[in-house]
């Protein structure tokens, strides 16, 4: 039976200073990180427990610290999130959710809490300049940023087993993870509107990398829990600003890797070319294009989600979780658009919207080489409400969504209930003065004795509502709670 | 190559049809792509080619 799938998104945002071109893009994201410190406490990252080195392939082989370059600025959020400069880009990763939908709440709730953030650094830059954010992967230029996906797997799942199944799933999934681009980078060929922001970065099937030689499997191996879990870690996939998009990424990834854990998966569907394929699918918005499996044997993309969809219903039957019979409706609805016309999905998909938009300009007689199409692309992420193409979409109602704004400001305060996540995000809100250190796996507090009190939290499914809410409730300080517990370590 | 040896989209049953036939996607409507354009021309970035060439990344993750 496979175990309950803890879900979390990392978002590395683009940024920029609009009106000074030379801006230093690390110094910039300190200050939007920053601006967030007097709102929510400062609260440490403990890097004690990062292992961004060790490599599912071999487990034993640990070594190399941790990076913390340019890591020093971090905050952790009340609603469980870390917020944080990597290298020369804020990033957000949302706390531990328990199913797709939440995990799309609170990864929308990190665009509401960077763009504020970016408001208030912008307060402090001279008249004319702002601190604009992009939840994009590109620049357009050649350098990618990431956008991950977390994923708690069972750690006797056999690492083969996701090697063999998971990369043409990710390589087609991109029909469901783009949010579109135009044009080509990294020389792979030419394209004028690509599916994915990501496809033209990757070029190896499984490697530990994801700055370079990017990988369809990420085999980093950082649990962030104790011994019975994995969490995999999947760099295939754009940032996604449409709700209902980023709840199908998430979850039909979700529920595949379910099904791989309970050997539902008759089939790998190995293809002959991965990376290859990888980038084909990207360059074939109208979705005709064959690929060659291993085996001789040939499949459109979207044939071959269609194929998975089968499965996992198939799986579902077993299981019957309600949230991820959702999510395979919602997913069969797409492929049913995308099948007709990948226009018919522009409602849902960050990548046919901007299809609709770019072709609109085509039509008004805009050249594909024409430098506004690519403001059109990259200003459909600004995370500005009054700017972002997205948010104008969305405005209009062309948009469907899954969250109202409420529901989105509450989650960029408060945490997830059903996972550790509650806990972590409770004591940042309730003893932030006490806490000085946190990681995804404890808290660290200083209640005023010789000793710093850690407490371990190496089950994501504990530290629940649930489990801690009135031990939370009723202990007026950090000592209070630690003797509750049992004294912590 | 045969066509045997190409997958295909898994037949569905009839009830699967009906629902899905009941939601529609997007109408493709050439008056509201107008529409549209003409309200994004409002927001875009009036000098591009600057907005476009100023937008220099480091690669992360």
């Amino acid at each position: 039976m496979a175990i309950p799938k803890v879900l979390g998104t990392e978002t590395e945002f683009g940024i920029q200073v609009v009106g000074d071109p030379s801006f230093n893009p690390s110094l910039a994201s300190a200050m939007v990180v920053n601006a967030l410190v007097d709102r929510r406490r400062r609260v440490g990252w403990s890097y004690d427990a990062e292992t961004p080195r060790r490599d599912a392939r071999s487990p034993f082989a640990d070594g190399f610290a941790p990076d913390i370059d340019g890591a020093a600025v971090n905050v952790v959020l009340t609603n469980g999130a870390r917020f944080y400069v990597d290298h020369a880009h804020p990033e957000y990763s949302s706390p531990e959710t328990l199913d797709a939908r939440q995990a799309a709440l609170f990864d929308k709730a990190g665009e509401l809490v960077a763009h504020q953030a970016a408001e208030v650094a912008s307060r402090l830059l001279p008249e004319g300049q702002r601190v604009a954010l992009y939840k994009n992967n590109s620049d357009g230029k050649g350098s990618s940023y990431g956008s991950h996906e977390n994923v708690l797997i069972d750690r006797s799942l056999p690492f083969g087993r996701v090697i063999a199944h998971l990369p043409t799933f990710l390589v087609t999934r991109q029909l469901v993870s783009g949010s579109g681009k135009v044009g080509g980078e990294m020389g792979r060929g030419p394209a004028t509107f690509q599916v994915t922001q990501r496809a033209d970065f990757f070029e190896e099937v499984v490697g530990l990398e994801t700055t370079l030689r990017r990988p369809l499997v990420n085999t980093r191996d950082e649990p962030h829990a104790d011994e019975r879990y994995r969490r995999l870690h999947v760099i295939v996939g754009d940032a996604t600003m449409s709700e209902v998009q980023t709840w199908l990424k998430v979850g039909t990834l979700a529920a595949f890797l379910a099904a791989l854990e309970d050997d539902a998966l008759p089939d790998d569907l190995a293809l002959a070319d991965p990376i290859g394929s990888a980038w084909a699918v990207s360059r074939d918005p109208e979705l005709s294009g064959l690929l060659g499996l291993a085996d001789g044997r040939t499949a459109t993309a979207l044939d071959l989600q269609w194929q998975y969809h089968e499965w996992l219903v198939a799986h579902h039957r077993r299981t019957e979780e309600p949230e991820v019979g959702s999510v395979l409706d919602g997913w069969a609805d797409l492929l049913e658009d995308l099948e007709r016309d990948p226009r018919r999905a522009s409602d849902r998909l960050d990548w046919a919207a901007k299809l609709r938009l770019v072709e609109g300009y085509l039509g008004r007689g805009v050249a594909w080489d024409d430098p506004k199409l690519a403001a059109v692309d990259l200003q459909y992420h600004d995370l500005d409400p009054a700017r972002g193409l997205f948010h104008r979409l969305v405005a209009g109602g062309r948009m469907q969504r899954l969250f109202d704004d409420t529901e989105v400001a509450h989650a960029a305060e408060h945490p997830p209930t059903g996972t550790r996540a509650y806990f972590r995000g409770r004591c940042v809100r309730r003893y932030h003065d006490q806490l000085v250190a946190a990681n995804w796996d404890s808290l660290i507090f200083d209640t005023g004795e010789e000793l710093l009190r850690r407490i371990p939290m190496m089950d994501p499914l504990k530290g629940t509502e649930a489990l801690t809410g009135d031990l939370l409730d009723r202990s007026d300080d950090a000592a209070a709670l630690i003797d509750s517990l049992g004294g912590g370590t | 190559m045969s066509d045997r040896e190409r997958i295909r989209r898994p037949a569905v049953d009839d009830e699967v049809v009906d629902r899905r036939d009941a939601q529609p996607g997007v109408a493709i409507d050439s008056q509201e792509i107008d529409d549209l354009l003409d309200e994004i021309d409002t927001v875009l970035e009036e000098n591009a080619e600057e907005f476009v060439r100023n937008y220099v990344q480091k690669g992360g993750e």
